[in-house]
């Protein structure tokens, strides 16, 4: 079973535990500044969101990387970054649509999600179930579900 | 490491920003933020310093869990002698600014001497530099904070500012970092301001690593955790409604103080408590509340992010505050409310954003105008002094002084000084609720008796912070006491403030205290932090900070005498409710809490205690 991130932004309060826990995964450190999961303040909605790489099956970043660095884990479905062969040229941060892959200056290369090998970091660190790994092809089922709640007429009228 | 081992000391008056090594043998005694910086302030700065002299000094610091996953590891303190108190003053801030000052790589900034002209410190990592705040002076903090993001070209950047009162002296201005967090009581804005130091903003991007045993830190972080949210208060009650929720319950114990104190229960509690704040309003449907939220590494998540009704008196054609922002909160709800008699939850709002936007504390600002309405209502201040009519209950008179304080015009100047200088101006001083000139937060002496000592000993001046006794004789935790006697308060009340020092002194917030016991803190500070913190050190680590504040505020100039409540509680019974009759039995429980402090009977530790504390 294919499993992806699944973010409820109404669930976010802005901990920052999950960019803390992205960057110990990744680089040993807690640092959110490293993190390849951000969470996005709109102060005047008063919103948390949470923001990443969704793992575009057609990946814009993978087709356009000229070195064949993004290459897909058969394992997740996540695409990864080889640092081994990434050149740092930044195509592939001009590729994605949705800006999740980013350049480091201090590595030269560019990074971004990569599932952490199926067990995320940042859903097992969030303490409210803004994020979660779920199976791919539920992504949207709680929302379907409370959809079928309000629409249940039938427990309206017994209500 | 959990400390960064480096020390920032910015000299205003000559420019310089230089880097200095920690002190990791007082790091050992003191343990952080709070103890370590009040370590490094008591060596440094004479304690009859007047506080708005540039012989004052002030520090920001953080703590070993600061930027950390323990949950709630953001904090960061402002310790310097308090321009509202003239006591040592520690003031504790959430948000974000305090994970980024330890991600820049620094565990404390001291700033001291005075800036010529104004200026505001810019932090880069290892680079720090003063630069030109001219056009930032006259700037409310959000304007301040908005302006150095754009400036900088950074959003990721941190700031904490003061605002116009802080520029303006009034006495208990705050510092305000991420727009709505604030280390807000005893003046450490007003102090700030008088230095000319406007803003400080803070980009770290070297993060935190190398703890002493990271794996065993990821253990004992997960399973605090589990106990904050597997508890009824941190993992319910404060989550969904956040401090709030005790409005309704501390009324109903008759222990809200109301219009300045005169009365003990607050017949509009109900229509400024947490449940009103998810009512839907009748004028557009919506309720006050928009959600909850965090300040950096918290998992419980207290904060309330409100959005006022457009349609009050207050915001009429004032689109700028009708976005979501900051409370209410409930010490915040108490002071602008209860205080003085408002019921109207969305004048209470608009009071505090003001608070939030130009840096001042709703604590001791709504307290002042509590005071200033008892003596508008005795006649001794009048009409045309105060420049409307402000009898108790005036929504209007609220909006109207909290706008004049945070410009400093007219009356509001005069509200500024806090309610002890005001009193005294006027003539009655013991109409000023407080200790040590800090005003009263929301719990009444007389009918939770343990408070009552907590307020007058606590060495910031009256505070709830110090020793929340609140948690036994109200809510239970550890153990239930009996808040109407005084029995037992004495060791009560040192046992919460000697624990209480060391969470201020961890990078935690003391909101985890309603789950947490040092035991859940221990293992995550043994974990992260070089050396042996056994529960009996970190005890140990507790009473010593407790007793070097007693040891500063003594050779400052304070005594016995000032460990004291106004007459009003010692001599007029509450009126209402459960604590019927009751006057405060301070003068009973006093000299209690200084044998079990081993202290004498004029407050000062004794030699024993001192050579027992390695002070």
């Amino acid at each position: 079973m294919q499993k992806s991130l699944h973010i409820d932004a109404n669930k976010c309060t802005g901990c920052l535990q999950c960019e803390m826990a992205c960057s110990y995964e990744n680089y040993g450190v807690f640092n959110i500044a490293k993190s390849r999961i951000k969470i996005f303040s709109f102060e005047h909605a008063g919103r948390k969101v949470p923001y990443t790489c969704t793992q575009c099956a057609e990946a814009w970043c993978m087709n356009a990387c000229p070195v064949d660095a993004i290459r897909v884990d058969a394992g997740t479905g996540a695409k990864i970054v080889n640092e081994a062969i990434c050149v740092g040229c930044k195509v592939c941060t001009i590729a994605c649509p949705f800006g999740t892959v980013n350049y480091v200056a201090e590595t030269g290369k560019v990074q971004k999600c990569d599932l952490c090998g199926g067990d995320p970091a940042c859903a097992s660190a969030c303490p409210t179930g803004a994020i979660t790994y779920v199976d791919a092809d539920w992504t949207g089922l709680d929302k379907m579900r409370a959809w079928a709640g309000k629409t249940d007429t039938a427990t309206r009228a017994s209500a | 490491m959990a400390w960064t081992r480096k020390i920032l000391r910015v000299d205003l008056s000559s420019g310089s920003c230089t880097s200095e090594p920690l002190n990791m043998e007082w790091a050992q005694q003191y343990l952080g933020q709070r103890g370590l910086a009040t370590k490094y302030f008591i060596s440094e700065v004479d304690p009859k310093v007047d506080p708005l002299s540039s012989a004052n000094k002030l520090i920001m610091t953080t703590g070993p869990l600061t930027g950390t996953p323990a949950s709630t590891g953001g904090r960061y303190s402002v310790v310097t002698k308090g321009a509202l108190t003239g006591a040592i003053a520690c003031s504790n801030s959430g948000g974000y600014f305090g994970a980024e000052l330890k991600f820049a790589g620094w565990d404390m900034i001291i700033f001291e001497g005075k800036s010529a002209k104004p200026v505001y410190l810019a932090i880069e990592n290892d680079k720090a530099e003063l630069k030109d705040a001219a056009h930032l002076w006259g700037k409310t903090v959000w304007q301040t904070e908005e302006i150095i993001k754009k400036s900088h070209q950074d959003p990721q950047t941190r700031v904490c500012s003061i605002g116009r009162a802080g520029e303006n002296g009034v006495m208990y201005a705050c510092i305000v970092n991420d727009l709505h967090r604030a280390a807000g009581r005893s003046g450490v804005g007003t102090v700030m301001g008088s230095k000319n130091l406007k803003a400080v903003a803070v980009r770290g991007t070297q993060g935190v690593s190398i703890l002493k045993d990271a794996k065993a830190f990821m253990n004992a972080a997960t399973a605090a955790k589990k106990v904050l949210a597997d508890n009824a208060v941190t993992g319910q009650g404060l989550p969904t409604y956040g401090t709030q929720v005790l409005m309704n319950v501390i009324n109903e114990m008759g222990a809200l103080p109301t219009r300045n104190h005169r009365d003990s229960q607050f017949e509009d509690a109900r229509k400024i408590s947490a449940e009103a704040m998810i009512e839907k309003r009748p004028s557009d449907g919506k309720s006050h509340l928009v959600t909850n939220n965090a300040c950096f590494g918290c998992t419980i998540a207290c904060g309330r992010i409100s959005k006022i009704d457009e349609t009050h008196f207050s915001v009429v054609n004032k689109p700028e505050y009708w976005g979501a922002s900051g409370g209410l909160e409930y010490e915040a709800a108490w002071a602008l409310g209860a205080a003085n008699g408002v019921g109207d939850l969305e004048a209470l709002q608009y009071a505090n954003l003001i608070c939030n936007e130009d840096g001042f504390d709703p604590i001791s600002f709504g307290a002042t105008v509590g005071a200033a309405m008892e003596l508008y209502e005795l006649g001794i201040l009048t009409e045309k002094q105060i420049g409307m009519e402000a009898p108790f209950g005036s929504a209007k008179a609220l909006c109207e002084l909290a706008q004049m304080t945070a410009r400093g015009e007219g009356f509001g100047k005069e509200l500024g000084l806090g309610s002890a200088r005001l009193c005294e101006k006027y003539g009655k001083p013991e109409l000023s609720m407080g200790v040590k000139k800090q005003e009263f937060p929301a719990y009444d002496s007389r009918g939770i008796q343990g408070m009552g000592l907590a307020y007058a000993t606590s060495n910031r001046g009256a505070c709830h912070l110090r020793g929340y006794t609140v948690a036994s004789e109200v809510l239970g935790i550890p153990v239930k006491t009996d808040p109407l006697v005084t029995t037992g308060k004495a060791d009560l009340v040192k046992a919460f403030q000697d624990a209480t020092a060391v969470f201020d002194s961890a990078g935690v917030c003391v909101f985890t205290t309603f789950a947490w016991t040092l035991a859940d803190l221990q293992p995550q500070l043994d974990a992260a932090c070089e050396g042996d913190w056994t529960m009996e050190k970190l005890a140990a680590v507790g009473e010593r900070i407790w007793n070097m504040e007693r040891q500063f505020n003594n050779a400052a100039g304070f005594t016995a005498k000032d460990d004291d409540l106004p007459p009003r509680l010692k001599t007029e019974p509450v009126k209402t409710g459960p604590a019927k009759g009751l006057v405060s039995g301070i003068d009973k429980m006093l000299p209690e809490y200084y044998q079990a402090r081993g202290w004498d009977a004029n407050g000062v530790p004794s030699k024993e205690t001192l050579a027992r504390l390695g002070l």
